[in-house]
């Protein structure tokens, strides 16, 4: 060879405007097509963000209550009884290393709950009636919804304080508050009712009067049936060993220990198969997406057979064709996946707002969106831009 | 530095199915040559024209272009040669609907690897040269025929070739646009440019300096003008 040529040559800004000179020219294409890609990966993202929200939710609902609460409850006899503890366990187990605060309720099987003296005696209601210590309420982090909580002094009188759904069930609001109603057969006051409890959805369900009450009005001999406790968050796996031995020293195994905010947590887990489900359901249409783009891709190499022919004469080598194809897709895929993760996080962000619910959508979720599109957007490029990079000039040239 | 800027020895280009395009054809042009290649459709002008622009190969012969034997180049060597080398025009213009006439002729320097600043303003020179440079932001469908032609030939000439290779480039035009343009093609010979018309139009071909005429695929006469 006599003279060495400059080799042909494309700078890589000019294939960016190259793919968005492609696209521009054929708008409404492009948008058809990238909606396809943008519905898959707004699924994907709504999917993901709605159940790391509702997580978030309970997450939060979890630090409030605090994972530290633990309930020694009846367990049975050995006869199948429902067994109860000694009113000395308070004290004693208050005295467990790590332990903040004991509390129990009393319940009283014989007693039911009528809104008035004329119900027939069988349409109870299934509302149980629990004599509870004052510090219940701060223990098991129960809120007052309307009325107020017992105090020394109404715990002494026939007052009662109903659990939210108790109080649904007798039918009184929250303007009914120091109506009497008919409980074990005499008349009490109802002095408050509670919201419903997260921690101890039992406490729901029931009517409340105070220990000295119960032991004044109502035959009520101060034995335990639930022991709520609260420990130095640190301390609570060696609280748990201690706490049926310590509650029942005689009868350890009628002793059921748990954490109520294990139930929660198992909530907050619970969702993950669904999620699952609906993540590879947003996946098959991420799929049809691409399968769309790679649809106009071939259709836009076919037609532009004569530009591919006269960049060839103008010095395009086949990779840069390939390049502009490939690029083009490539741009296409992102301008959908950009969209669908904008799309996605909105309606994530109205749900959870909807829902009272924090908004959260991870990073990774977003960079994981971004790099399916890339893949999705490069595998439905590769053929039509390496089809457009064959073609002979001469061929392409003939195609006017 | 060889003094040919095309040089074909014997060559033949035969197609699928027996069908010859070019029929041992050795023809020889000098730099800054103004050629006409005539003929009637199907005498192998065209087939001349992509062996000569290095858009096909022949099967068999030597093409040297510019002092570069065609069939040893790669893809990469011959777009190469393309780019910096070689400038086409085309009875069609293929001029990029939607796009100035300005960022047409820029857009053919894309594959030169020059920056796009500089890509406009030998567009703009050049838009000058063939006087449109008052037509610089307009589209192709704002421009009459000729117009349209001589945008094509100054996105041709931007990248200042060596060979100009223009097919049936009146072909398209009313008398006096391609008149217009002929002018043009004239002028760029008499600047250095080495022209080959490729056209069935005895008329134009009889106005430049030599005529190569075909007929199936043979080279039948070459004759210079004798002025």
């Amino acid at each position: 060879m006599n003279i060495s040529l400059e080799p042909a040559r494309l700078l890589p800004l000019d294939i960016v405007r190259l793919a968005a000179y492609g696209l521009r020219a054929r708008p409404l294409r492009v948008v058809l097509s990238a909606l396809g890609i943008a519905i898959g990966i707004a699924a994907m993202i709504a999917v993901v963000g709605i159940s790391t929200s509702s997580r978030a939710q309970l997450n939060q609902l979890l630090g409030e209550l605090g994972t530290n609460l633990l309930s020694a409850g009846p367990g049975t006899t050995m006869f199948g009884e429902a067994a109860t503890m000694e009113p000395e366990a308070i004290a004693m187990v208050g005295r467990i290393a790590g332990v903040e605060a004991v509390t129990a309720i009393g319940l009283l099987p014989e007693a039911k709950v009528y809104r008035t003296n004329r119900i027939p005696p069988s349409q109870s209601g299934g509302i149980a009636v629990y004599a509870a210590r004052l510090d219940l309420l701060d223990t098991v982090s129960a809120r007052i919804a309307a009325g107020s909580w017992l105090t020394p002094a109404t715990a002494s009188f026939p007052a009662v304080v109903l659990g939210s759904r108790a109080a649904s069930r007798l039918g009184i609001g929250s303007s009914l508050i120091g109506q009497p109603i008919w409980l074990g057969g005499r008349w009490f006051t109802v002095v408050g009712i509670l919201e419903p409890v997260s921690l101890v959805p039992l406490l729901d369900l029931s009517a409340l009067i105070g220990w000295p009450g119960g032991k004044a009005f109502l035959d009520f001999e101060g034995d335990i049936t639930t022991l709520y406790v609260r420990t130095d968050p640190a301390a609570i796996e060696s609280v748990r060993a201690l706490l049926a031995r310590t509650a029942n020293p005689e009868q350890p195994n009628e002793v059921d220990v748990s954490r109520p905010s294990d139930a929660i947590a198992a909530e907050a887990a619970a969702d993950v198969a669904f999620t699952g489900l609906l993540l590879g359901l947003g996946a098959v249409a991420l799929l049809v997406g691409g399968i769309g783009v790679a649809n106009t891709m071939v259709i836009s190499v076919l037609e532009r057979r004569a530009e591919i022919g006269l960049r060839r004469s103008q010095g395009a080598t086949r990779g840069h064709i390939r390049l502009q194809f490939f690029g083009e897709a490539l741009l296409l895929a992102l301008l959908g996946g950009g969209s669908g993760i904008v799309i996605g996080a909105i309606v994530t962000a109205g749900y959870a707002r909807l829902q009272g619910w924090p908004v959260d959508i991870p990073l990774w979720v977003a960079g994981g969106g971004m790099a399916a599109t890339l893949l999705i957007g490069g595998l439905a490029g590769l053929y039509p831009a390496m089809r457009a990079a064959r073609l002979a000039p001469t061929e392409a040239l003939s195609a006017t | 530095m060889s003094d040919a800027i095309i040089s074909l020895r014997g060559v033949t280009r035969a197609f699928a199915g027996g069908v010859f395009g070019l029929r041992d054809v050795t023809l020889e042009i000098a730099r800054g040559e103004l050629v006409a290649i005539v003929g009637p459709s199907g005498s192998g002008k065209s087939t001349m024209l992509n062996i000569i622009g290095t858009l096909d190969r022949a099967s068999s012969g030597t093409v040297e272009i510019d002092g570069h034997d065609v069939a040893r180049l790669k893809d990469s060597d011959l777009s190469a040669l393309r780019a910096r080398r070689i400038g086409f025009v085309f009875q069609h213009f293929h001029l990029s609907p939607g796009v100035s006439a300005l960022d047409n002729v820029a857009d053919g320097l894309l594959y030169t690897g020059v920056g796009r600043a500089e890509r406009r303003r030998r567009a703009e020179a050049a838009l000058d040269q063939v006087g449109l440079a008052h037509r610089l932001g307009h589209r192709p469908h704002q421009m009459s025929g000729g117009e349209k032609q001589r945008t094509a030939i100054a996105r041709a000439l931007a990248r200042r070739p060596a060979l100009l290779l223009a097919d049936e480039p009146t072909g398209a035009l009313d008398s006096s646009s391609g008149e217009g343009v002929v002018q043009l093609l004239l002028e760029l010979h008499r600047s250095g440019t080495a022209v080959v018309v490729i056209t069935h139009d005895r008329d134009l071909a009889a106005r430049l300096d030599r005529q190569a005429s075909m007929r199936d695929g043979e080279l039948v006469d070459d004759r210079r003008r004798t002025a």
